[in-house]
């Protein structure tokens, strides 16, 4: 026994494809070509789940991306999704899904109790309740709620699919396939326009997949078919299906989602799931099509209450009666075409019109097929728990405010009509100022700001004659502009039922004394009298209405709620529409799942991983690496059990000692030319440049304009107009582009280029009182002594016949040299360096080590130039030239940077000699004072001190300068920490830097 | 995400780009001396306009050359670009 409501004929579907599937627990059959929605009704199944607030039974109300109630959790394997849409959940085999919001089941849902406690959940209601006791908020109500209303569950495993992102250009973007859109892909793709057309439903065609019409001497699917055929053939157009064009931005850059993968049954291993495209068109066709508004009256929530737009799609594309015994309820002709298709199948509708009388010819075609039509009537109730089994039909009173008389009529579904709404969302995000169109009650673009046309149905042209007529025109226009083609194409001739005008009466009054709920937005459960007690409380603009009851803010963006909620507020207020206006329009358009948003960019993939040449060499001698900005570097190189703190202390020591090597290739690059170059660094720099001698290196500070420290490093003279700059490793990039700005913006009179070379060079260290002469042992044929190579010299040699630069210049405070060669050496300097170090005890040296080494000398760096500090603050006033100007000097002589008790760099030991101080630290003068206990300064980074072997910190401190020797307390609250401290001399280690000069 | 003409390399997406503030901010002259209020205003104080605006844009990600760009900064409408030695 299955699929009792599957017709034998009619529909897209492969009935020769069965394909099995489970809802809450229960196997059911479908066909090949079903959504999960057509196969549920195919099996009489209308129950899908229960509502947000009340917990009342829903059942499917939709056929598309308007689906307000069927919303299910849909498991596969392992993984599983929330809140998927069961008319857009194409049956695969062995999909399982389950109602969501229930419990314990979606037959007896224990959450009904709420729908009998309405009276506690008015419009705003969590403004109003759960207020006392106070602390019960977050304890006891918010948990409580957070389970009773919801939707699905989400997956607490990672998204293990693969989501692919793709650019694209295009002439003619042209959104939805229905009769306009086809049409104009057609009439453009023909005049030469590069065109993509895009349509969110497996099946191309819109209406003409349900209606009954011809074009030219075909019927509307077939004539649809061949132009897709068509326009698949030609070179120039991309036709794509299961895409939905949900958001419009800047400068005509649209984005879609393609669904590429959760509808085929054995998906290839690397198949992404969605894949996200970024369209960039020169022009925007909007063809997509209206979606139908829902009358409003008692009880009208019920399963098997449905729009008759999706009974006739369910007929007609999948084959599939929505139900045997049919009400059609509406305020207009096109619900008769439903009635009519139902006929076709042999069932015997009720047409329930509000409208005195129509003669159109549908109407007329309704009355010669015998369909029984109630004029003046209106459906007052509707009973039936878990699905409807009855309905109240009224005739109403001269002024339609109530009834005359009642009649009960059973059915066992009712679909209603209120008219059309053109989907105007596209448009609306691209900046379309909409207007008001009294005639569809409806919003619909007016005044373009962007590229962007919108034709069909949705921009009110309700007829085929005119969506095609306005698809072929405007097709032929846009691609003309674009490619100056002149091949016009004109529309076909059709042949359509016409419909004549729709009653503006769609929310039904209630039967005298009852006080039914009339929903206005079925998935955030917003009924009539939500929004007339909203107005009551003095609510009144549209967008406060809109959030104070959540009318349109369910997962459906109120695709047919809202404009039936602004018709409300209008009646209520007995305003206009255009006057209340509509809310904002924002995407996306319908609900997009975030991991096609981030596409590849996950886990490594979020951002590039930079490594230096000698990566593999790192990671073999165990290597613990820490980021740094983009690049990865050693953070110290574990041995055996070692801890962080062990590990680096030992490295330390050994530089202190010995001799290390430290992994400098990170560091940025810069190199730069020119005759003037030397006047542009003069420029740069706080201090002076002109002299700089050939094969010298010197260290400069730049600043920022506001005076405050950007960034130091080490520049070399290579040649007579040609220098080589050092940044660090996290300004390297924001250097380059300061340097690029002045060159070109400020100063373009200087003959000066800049080039990062960051990449081209890897760079070693050594450091440590044996570097000199383990530099003579990889450099035999120079003369590497002091004399010959001073403090701050540069030479360039040959590494083993391998051109290198040398740079006697200093990080850790020690004898230091830095080599660099070309970085595809790299690892032939690096093992060269460690081979021949050997004898000298060499070990590799780490960013940790590197750190304790620079704290220990006073040297600053990032956490010290944080942004905040002026060259005074870091004990770089030395620097600042009084001869020239510079970037920033102006600056300096602002108040705040003159005050003699500014913030000074200082450093910091324990009392104890024992306990580390914690970086971001508060230094202040009574640790155990109350609050507000006034800071005096922070610590910027802490050591252990691998000369001294206590901790130390350097921390910036006011009036740091005179402060040398004070007690003070480093208080961190965070880790409950309070440190008595002493202020000492930033230079803890060989103060008057005799060592890097020995 | 805007569409911008560089003027070296043509139209090329937004995140190629970084911006670069008010094209018409002129640096006082090196070595001259400026009251508080002169160099106030050139490193902090700058117009935010509804409408027209001259700017500054780096491809950071390209050619790596800055050059001017005139757009609606409520529209984002681009009326032009140029390189910086030219009118905008």
């Amino acid at each position: 026994m299955s699929q009792l409501y599957r017709l034998n004929k009619d529909g897209y579907i492969n009935r020769d494809k069965k394909i099995s599937f489970v809802f809450n627990g229960k196997k059911y059959f479908g066909y090949e070509g079903d959504t999960l929605a057509s196969a549920l009704l195919a099996n009489g199944v209308h129950l899908i789940g229960r509502s947000y607030k009340y917990h009342r039974p829903r059942g499917l109300f939709g056929a598309g991306v308007d689906e307000p109630n069927a919303k299910v959790q849909l498991y596969r394997g392992t993984e599983t999704e929330p809140n998927a849409n069961v008319t857009e959940v194409e049956l695969v085999e062995g999909l399982v899904a389950k109602s969501q919001n229930c419990w314990p089941s979606v037959y007896f849902d224990f959450g009904a109790i709420n729908n009998f406690l309405n009276k506690f959940f008015p419009a705003g209601f969590y403004y109003k309740t759960f207020m006392w006791p106070k602390n019960f908020w977050y304890k006891v109500y918010e948990p409580i709620i957070r389970k009773i209303a919801g939707l699905g569950v989400a997956p607490l495993t990672p998204d293990k699919d693969r989501y692919e992102h793709k650019y694209e250009h295009c002439d003619v973007l042209v959104v939805g396939s229905g009769p306009s859109g086809l049409g104009s892909a057609l009439s453009a793709g023909k005049n030469g326009a590069r065109v993509i057309l895009a349509e969110d439903k497996p099946r191309f065609g819109g209406s003409l997949l349900t209606d009954e019409v011809t074009i030219g001497n075909k019927k509307g699917n077939e004539w649809a078919n061949e132009v897709i055929l068509q326009l698949k053939s030609m070179p120039n157009v991309t036709v794509k299906n299961r895409s939905q064009v949900f958001g419009y931005y800047d400068h005509n850059m649209m984005v879609m989602f393609e669904r590429t993968k959760d509808h085929v049954e054995n998906p290839k291993k690397f198949t992404p799931r969605q894949r996200l495209w970024y369209i960039r068109a020169k022009e925007i066709i909007i063809s997509t099509g209206s979606i139908e508004r829902p009358l409003v009256f008692a009880n009208n929530d019920r399963p098997g209450i449905l729009l008759a737009s999706a009974a006739k799609e369910y007929m007609k594309v999948y084959g599939v009666l929505v139900g045997n015994k049919p009400i059609i309820f509406t305020n207009n002709d096109s619900a008769y075409e439903t009635a009519i298709e139902f006929k076709k199948n042999g069932i015997n509708p009720i047409i329930v019109d509000t409208r005195e009388s129509s003669d159109n010819s549908v109407v007329k075609e309704a009355k010669n097929l015998n369909i029984e039509i109630k004029f003046s009537c209106g459906l007052a109730n509707t009973r039936g728990y878990r699905r409807v089994n009855l309905a109240t039909i009224g005739k109403f009173n001269s002024d339609k405010s109530g009834y005359e008389k009642l009649e009960n009529i059973s059915c066992d579904c009712v679909c209603v009509s209120g008219n059309w709404t053109p989907t105007i969302h596209l448009s609306s995000q691209s900046g379309n100022k909409l207007k008001y169109n009294d005639a569809l009650n409806a919003f619909i673009p007016n005044q373009q700001k962007q590229n962007e046309t919108t034709i069909g149905s949705a921009k009110g042209s309700m007829t085929l004659k005119q969506s095609l007529e306005e698809g072929f025109s405007k097709g032929f226009e846009l691609s003309n502009k674009i490619t100056n083609n002149n091949l016009k194409n004109t529309a076909p001739t059709s042949n359509e039922r016409n419909y004549g005008q729709h009653d503006k009466f769609w929310c039904m009054p209630l039967p005298k004394k009852k006080n039914y709920k009339r929903f206005v937005d079925f998935q955030n459960d917003v009924a009539v009298s939500d929004i007339e007690l909203a107005i009551r409380e003095g609510f009144r603009s549209i967008e406060h209405i809109k959030r104070y009851t959540t009318l349109g803010m369910a997962t459906d963006q109120g695709k047919t709620s809202n404009l039936n909620g602004l018709q409300l507020v209008s009646n209520i207020e007995r305003k206009i529409v255009p006057e209340v206006g509509h809310t904002t329009f924002r995407p996306p358009y319908t609900p997009v799942t975030i991991g096609t948003i981030v596409g590849r960019e996950v886990g490594k993939h979020y951002r590039p991983t930079r490594k230096s040449p000698m990566h593999e060499w790192h990671e073999k001698n165990n290597a613990v690496f820490v980021d740094a900005g983009l690049w990865l570097r050693p953070r110290y190189y574990k041995q055996e059990k070692e801890t962080l703190l062990e590990a680096s202390t030992r490295e330390a020591i050994n530089v202190r000692k010995n001799v290390g090597v430290c992994d400098v290739t990170s560091l940025g690059k810069i190199d730069i030319k020119g005759p003037d170059s030397a006047e542009f660094l003069n420029r740069v720099y706080t201090n002076a440049w002109m002299k700089l001698p050939i094969g010298k290196a010197r260290y400069g500070v730049m600043l920022r304009e506001d005076g405050i420290v950007f960034d130091d490093g080490t520049t070399t003279r290579i040649a007579e107009n040609h220098y080589h700059m050092t940044t660090t490793t996290a300004q390297a990039v924001n250097v380059l582009a300061h340097l690029e700005y002045y060159l070109q913006v400020v100063w373009s009179e200087l003959n000066v280029n800049v080039v990062s070379t960051t990449e081209q060079w890897a760079g070693a260290a050594l450091a440590g009182p044996n570097s000199r002469n383990l530099l003579s042992k990889l450099f035999p044929e120079n003369d590497v002594s002091n004399e010959n190579f001073p403090f701050m010299g540069y030479m360039e040699s040959e590494l083993f016949g391998v051109p290198a630069r040398i740079f006697r210049i200093s990080f850790s405070g020690e004898l230091a040299y830095e080599i660099n060669v070309q970085s595809s050496y790299g690892i032939f300097m690096w093992e060269k360096i460690i081979e021949l170090g050997q004898e000298m005890n060499i070990e590799p040296y780490g960013t940790e080590a590197l750190s304790t080494l620079r704290i220990e000398m006073g040297h600053v760096a990032g956490s010290e130039i944080d942004g905040r500090t002026i060259s005074y603050d870091l004990s770089l006033e030395g620097m600042l030239s009084k001869k020239k100007d510079f970037i920033g000097k102006r600056s300096l002589i602002r108040e705040a940077f003159t005050n003699p008790k500014r913030e000074k760099i200082v450093g910091l030991i324990p009392l104890d000699q024992k306990t580390m101080i914690p970086e971001g630290s508060h230094l202040v003068k009574d640790g155990n004072a109350t609050l507000p206990n006034p800071k005096l300064g922070h610590v910027s980074a802490s050591c252990w001190s691998a000369e001294y072997n206590n901790p130390f910190s350097l921390a910036i401190l006011q009036d740091g300068k005179n402060k040398i020797g004070e007690k003070l307390f480093a208080v961190s609250p965070l880790k409950n920490r309070n440190i008595a401290v002493e202020v000492v001399s930033s230079h803890y280690v060989d103060p008057k830097g005799e060592r890097v000069r020995s | 995400m805007l569409e911008i003409k560089c003027p070296y390399c043509g139209k090329r997406s937004q995140n190629e780009f970084s911006y670069g503030g008010d094209a018409n901010l002129k640096r006082p002259e090196l070595g001259k001396e400026v009251s508080d209020k002169v160099w106030d205003d050139f490193v902090y104080y700058r117009s935010n306009p509804k409408g027209k605006h001259s700017e500054l844009w780096h491809h950071v990600s390209g050619c790596r050359q800055w050059f001017k760009v005139s757009r609606n900064t409520a529209t984002h409408e681009i009326f032009k670009t140029s390189k910086l030695d030219e009118e905008l």
